[in-house]
């Protein structure tokens, strides 16, 4: 019939890597404070490309000395500058720092993927995009807080101190920021120390806003830095995402404090498939679920609770569609998924992967190589698990599926809240119902159905149990940087 | 350069390979059958999918993939005219263009078929005997599809007898839309029969059906009833071909094969206007069923202006430069 | 006056819906303001308290599951029982705090208004603290209150009622059950408050009443994995930061205690119930 074969070798898409030179890398990086760049004293640390281990800057870590400079700043300027400042002006700079991230959209987003190590797909469409659109959202806020169902005079809390992880550097930044600053808070914020340069460069993007000094602070550092962030007598506020682990050493050093504390944890979200399902959109679901950011995502869908009748089905559909993935390059516009972001995380996702062996479960891998170099960790299902398995109960934090199965709805349910976490839960079913019966039953802070992995300034977002506590977005997230009659 | 795990993984397909239309004998046995099976099929979450469209939408497809790409589209496409204003005339240029897209180029390989009414069949037939190129005529009292069955039956016939390689058939959606699948069942096989030797192209008319189940299952109904390609449009009707009706019909095929061997060709038709849309399908179809559809023999594109700007991409890859309307030949 | 010899009351603890000793067998002598006999109280151990939290959890499916008109009902129901026992509840405040019989009904009167305002406000929280959001996107999405749980409660030490009703109304409200440290040295109206739950469709287990000391039973409280929340009014400062220190291992909810106990006539807000209420956001796609 024509010139090309009958059968073709697989579509081969050539390399389309996103040009790195929009971003300018500086060999070092100070702190942020004050409104300047400053040396910090602690011991400096070298961030990595976790896709190559190339090393991509030097970057200044933050002693209690500069942390303490740093809270001072952010107390002078909510005092003197942003505490007294029209509300109106206060929206007004945050909507300048929404229009200078969408300005400079694509190269926040070549840096976040050279940082963390995420597909420039995900970074250039979620991480990027849904900051900017926190910082509009919030802006909106800052003149209309007294309809916000706070009380008739909400008030703002002071200096807020702020810790924050590595999985979505500038997101989780905007996460922190747009509402303090929209209530009329200033912030002391620490990025992790794997990821520190979006947070960097946000900063320059503060100066560019002409936002007034001590505003925003940015300390970067590792663990004994975001200590000393907690610790400050003068912070008003803590809000920290990360580990489980973390946040209740962060609440017992909070405790008997003035200090109010947010805390976003770890998650083991069950995403629940039941026999009505659409399968196709469910598998897509299952996917984007777990290996959205490799599965560095506190809501990933990592307990995937399927209907008997149906197991072998959406297994193999799974299996078929995880074979489609690309691996490679974060760079390449192609990228499905990127690199692990750390060496000990991917210590730890091997581990994990190795107790759930070692456990009986039945891993299962697609064909195929991984780059040589960097951090790498193939998408992984673990099937026939049981709920008394490690790899059914700690959160992996990475590219990893657990399979497990149920027989009626309310071993679903009964399955899906068998865990100390609640932050996030999936739910496929064509029944309407079904659906809204199940929502309710699930004790989970967000609950996708027929969705998953869903995020959106205007919807709170926050945990049950000891997914921690307070919530983030929506009308609901100003709650934890005001005080009010109703707080 | 980023690449896939497993190459292999859409081809091996989940399960292993029954006879023809084995599990499936008898769910047409009554409309109440028909029905019952078509609707205990998975549902279509149109969110879901159409977020899966646009997702395989914004894959960068460069270089040495664009070229391959571009071939591949030129190939697969049914250069087609249905126009009540069809002559011989414009019939035989169009035939002339379909062996030659790029008279300046001989690397330019041909279209898959040339589609028109089934009158002018006989025309195309001549024009383009020896090419390999197939004559495809739309039929069944196209493109509504509102006459008798013996009538429909005899437009098949005529085409046929004109020397039709490839019948493009329009479903009865009143049927469709009313319930009645078997009504819609019986006519395609009565089509198929009437059609011979020649391959059927079961247009579904998706703008018609609304919804992406219905898509699902009319996409079935025409599988069962043996028919060789699934086609979404008559392009008479807007919407016509979209993303997430082909990731449909595509997923159709795919799950259709895996359940009876038999593999079904798509079609999407009308809409499909510009290099960039042709590549976005071919997309979809390496990553929903893989390579095995990846030929003018299992998929085509019905259009018209799709094949000149296929052309221009085509010249401005090979010279370095952008080319202009004048350097392709107008229809 | 009568010279007939009055019939005593044995103070119990409320657990369960049920009236026990404390498992121990302890209990102790509570006096007036001045120092006089007035009961045997139970002194609720840590099993009880362990017991209690058992019988927390089993109701919670039962009263978060109900609908919030009939939660509102039964609190109202409760308001209605105290309203008819007030005088002998007046007379233990009285005793307790060292009111006057006027002041003391004032109390009670107060308590059973609180009660009243919390009762109205089951049904209204989804549509006060819940949200329609208008994500950028083919979705359909809202936000919900929802209860936390279990949330033990140390009751206020002074305000024996009034301040009890205040925190235990509010953890209700919302759909919690709770088990509750009373005041230690004034715990006899909080019993009798368990007599008027008891009678007045509150569900077994809803709320438990462990009379004995904070400082003894709250640390199992704060650190109990299966206790989601807790509200620290009655305990005093060192006590309060050792058991937040404490709830922090298991994420609970806490409510911390201000330095001095509060005026309980003011106008509380929401700030006790949102403490113990969660946002749960909902996401669903809407296409054809």
């Amino acid at each position: 019939m024509t010139a090309i074969p009958a059968r073709p070798a697989l579509f081969e898409y050539a390399p389309a890597a996103e040009s790195r030179s929009i971003v300018a890398l500086r060999p070092r990086y100070g702190l942020f404070v004050d409104g300047e760049f400053t040396e910090g004293t602690g011991t400096p640390l070298k961030t990595l490309n976790p896709a190559t281990e190339e090393v991509l800057a030097e970057v200044s870590t933050g002693s209690d000395a500069d942390v303490d400079r740093a809270v001072r700043a952010a107390r002078r300027a909510f005092t003197r500058v942003w505490g007294p400042m029209r509300p109106a002006d206060r929206g007004k700079y945050l909507f300048r720092i929404a229009r200078l991230l969408q300005e400079r959209a694509r190269e926040f987003a070549v840096l976040e993927t050279l940082d963390n190590g995420k597909p420039i797909r995900e970074s250039r469409d979620v991480d990027v995009p849904l900051a900017a659109a926190h910082f509009f959202y919030h802006a909106g806020w800052a003149d209309k807080l007294v309809h916000a169902g706070l009380g008739p005079a909400p008030r703002p809390l002071g200096v807020a101190g702020q810790v924050i992880p590595w999985n979505f550097p500038l997101l989780m930044l905007a996460w922190k920021i747009a509402p303090a600053l929209a209530t009329g808070n200033t912030v002391v914020l620490k990025p992790a120390e794997t990821t520190p340069l979006t947070a960097l460069l946000f900063a320059e993007v503060c100066q560019q806003a002409d936002l007034p000094p001590g505003v925003v602070n940015i300390v970067t550092g590792a663990g004994d830095t975001g200590r000393a962030v907690v610790a400050h007598p003068d912070v008003d506020k803590v809000a920290f995402t990360g580990s489980t682990e973390v946040g209740q050493s962060i609440a017992r050093a909070v405790a008997g404090t003035h200090k109010r504390l947010t805390l976003e944890l770890g998650g083991k979200a069950a995403n629940i498939v039941f026999d009505d399902a659409p399968i196709d959109q469910a598998v897509e679901g299952i996917v984007r679920g777990i290996f959205f950011n490799q599965g560095h995502v506190c809501c990933a869908g990592s307990r995937l609770l399927v209907q008997e009748s149906v197991h072998d089905e959406v297994v193999a559909s799974l299996q078929r569609r995880i074979g489609t993935l690309r691996v490679g390059d974060p760079l390449d516009k192609n990228t499905d998924l990127g690199a692990v972001n750390s060496h000990s995380q991917l210590a730890r996702i091997r581990e994990l992967v190795a107790v759930g062996e070692a456990e009986g479960a039945t891993c299962w891998q697609p064909e195929g190589e991984l780059p040589g170099r960097g951090y790498w960790f193939k998408p992984t299902v673990f099937t026939d698990v049981s709920p008394a398995h490690r790899i059914a109960r700690d959160e992996v934090f990475g590219p990893v599926l657990s399979v497990l199965t149920f027989r009626t709805p309310d071993e679903a349910v009964a399955k899906a809240n068998n865990t100390t976490y609640g932050l996030s839960a999936g739910v496929w079913s064509e029944k309407g119902s079904r659906i809204l019966s199940i929502t309710s039953k699930l004790r989970a802070g967000v609950v996708w159905a027929n969705t998953f992995n869903e995020l959106d300034p205007t919807s709170p977002f926050g945990g049950y149990k000891q997914s921690g506590y307070g919530r983030e977005g929506g009308r609901q997230g100003l709650a934890a940087y005001l005080q009010g009659d109703n707080q | 350069m980023t690449h896939v795990l497993d190459p292999d993984a859409l081809s091996r397909g989940g399960r292993p390979l029954p006879a023809p239309l084995d599990p499936f004998a008898d769910v047409t046995r009554s409309d109440a059958a028909v029905r019952a099976f078509l609707h205990g099929l998975p549902g279509v979450d149109q969110v879901g999918a159409e977020a899966r469209a646009t997702v395989l939408g914004t894959r960068s497809i460069k270089t040495t993939a664009k070229a391959w790409a571009i071939d591949t589209a030129i190939s697969m496409v049914d250069l087609t005219t249905l126009e009540g204003s069809d002559t011989p005339g414009r019939v035989r240029s169009l035939a002339a263009k379909a062996r030659r897209p790029d008279p300046d180029d001989l690397t330019c390989p041909p279209v898959a078929a040339v589609c028109v009414y089934g009158d002018l069949a006989g025309i195309a037939k001549e024009a383009l005997s020896g090419t390999g190129i197939n004559v495809a005529a739309v039929a069944t009292a196209f493109p509504s599809g509102r006459a008798s069955r013996a009538v429909k039956l005899a437009d098949v016939g005529d085409a046929v007898a004109n020397g039709a390689d490839e019948i493009d058939m329009v479903i009865d959606r009143g049927a469709f839309l009313s319930g009645r699948y078997l009504d819609v069942f019986e006519e395609i096989v009565a089509v198929k029969e009437a059609c011979g030797e020649a391959h059927l192209k079961v247009i579904l008319e998706t703008g018609e059906l609304v919804t992406l189940d219905n898509v699902r299952r009319a996409s079935w109904l025409a599988m069962l009833a043996g028919g060789d390609f699934i086609k979404t449009s008559t392009g008479k009707v807007a919407p016509a071909a979209t993303l997430p009706v082909c990731l449909v019909m595509l997923e159709a095929v795919r799950d259709f094969r895996a359940a009876t061997g038999r593999q079904v060709g798509v079609k999407p038709a009308g809409g499909i206007r510009t290099t960039k849309d042709a590549v976005k399908h071919l997309v979809l179809i390496n990553e929903t069923v893989g390579a095995d559809w990846l030929s003018p023999r299992w998929f085509r594109f019905g259009a018209s202006g799709l094949l000149n700007d296929l052309l221009l991409q085509r010249q401005k890859l090979r010279t370095g430069h952008y080319s202009g309307p004048d350097h392709v030949s107008v229809d | 006056m009568s010279d007939r010899l009055a019939v005593r009351k044995t103070y119990k603890l409320y657990l369960g819906g049920a009236f026990p000793r404390s498992e121990s067998g302890r209990t102790y002598e509570v006096t007036d303001a001045k120092g006089h006999f007035l009961a045997n109280a139970a002194r609720a151990s840590r099993k009880d308290a362990r017991d209690a939290v058992v019988a927390a959890r089993g109701a919670v499916a039962t009263w978060s599951g109900a609908t919030a008109y009939n939660r509102g009902q039964v609190l109202y129901r409760v308001a209605e029982v105290m309203e008819g026992r007030a005088a002998q509840i007046a007379e233990e405040v009285a005793a307790g705090e060292g009111l006057s019989a006027t002041r003391a009904r004032a109390a009670v009167d107060a308590a059973i208004d609180r009660w009243v305002w919390y009762a109205g406000w089951t049904d209204k929280l989804a549509a006060v603290l819940g949200s329609s959001n208008p994500v950028a996107g083919p979705y359909f999405g809202f936000s919900l209150p929802e209860p936390t749980g279990v949330v033990a409660v140390l009751a206020p030490q002074r305000s024996s009622l009034l301040g009890l009703v205040s925190v235990l109304g509010p953890v209700l409200a919302g759909g919690n059950t709770a088990v509750v440290v009373t005041s230690k040295e004034r715990p006899l109206p909080a019993v009798t408050l368990g007599e008027v739950l008891a009678t007045s469709d509150v569900p077994g287990g809803v709320v438990n009443l462990l009379t004995g000391d904070a400082a003894e039973i709250g640390p199992w409280l704060a650190e109990h994995a299966d206790v989601d929340g807790i509200d620290l009014a009655g305990a005093s400062g060192p006590l309060a930061m050792e058991l937040e220190r404490s709830a922090a291992g298991t994420v609970k909810r806490v409510l911390r205690a201000p330095a001095e106990e509060p005026d309980w006539t003011a106008d509380p807000g929401l700030a006790r119930m949102t403490p113990f209420l969660e946002t749960k956001s909902v996401w669903h796609p809407m296409g054809w």
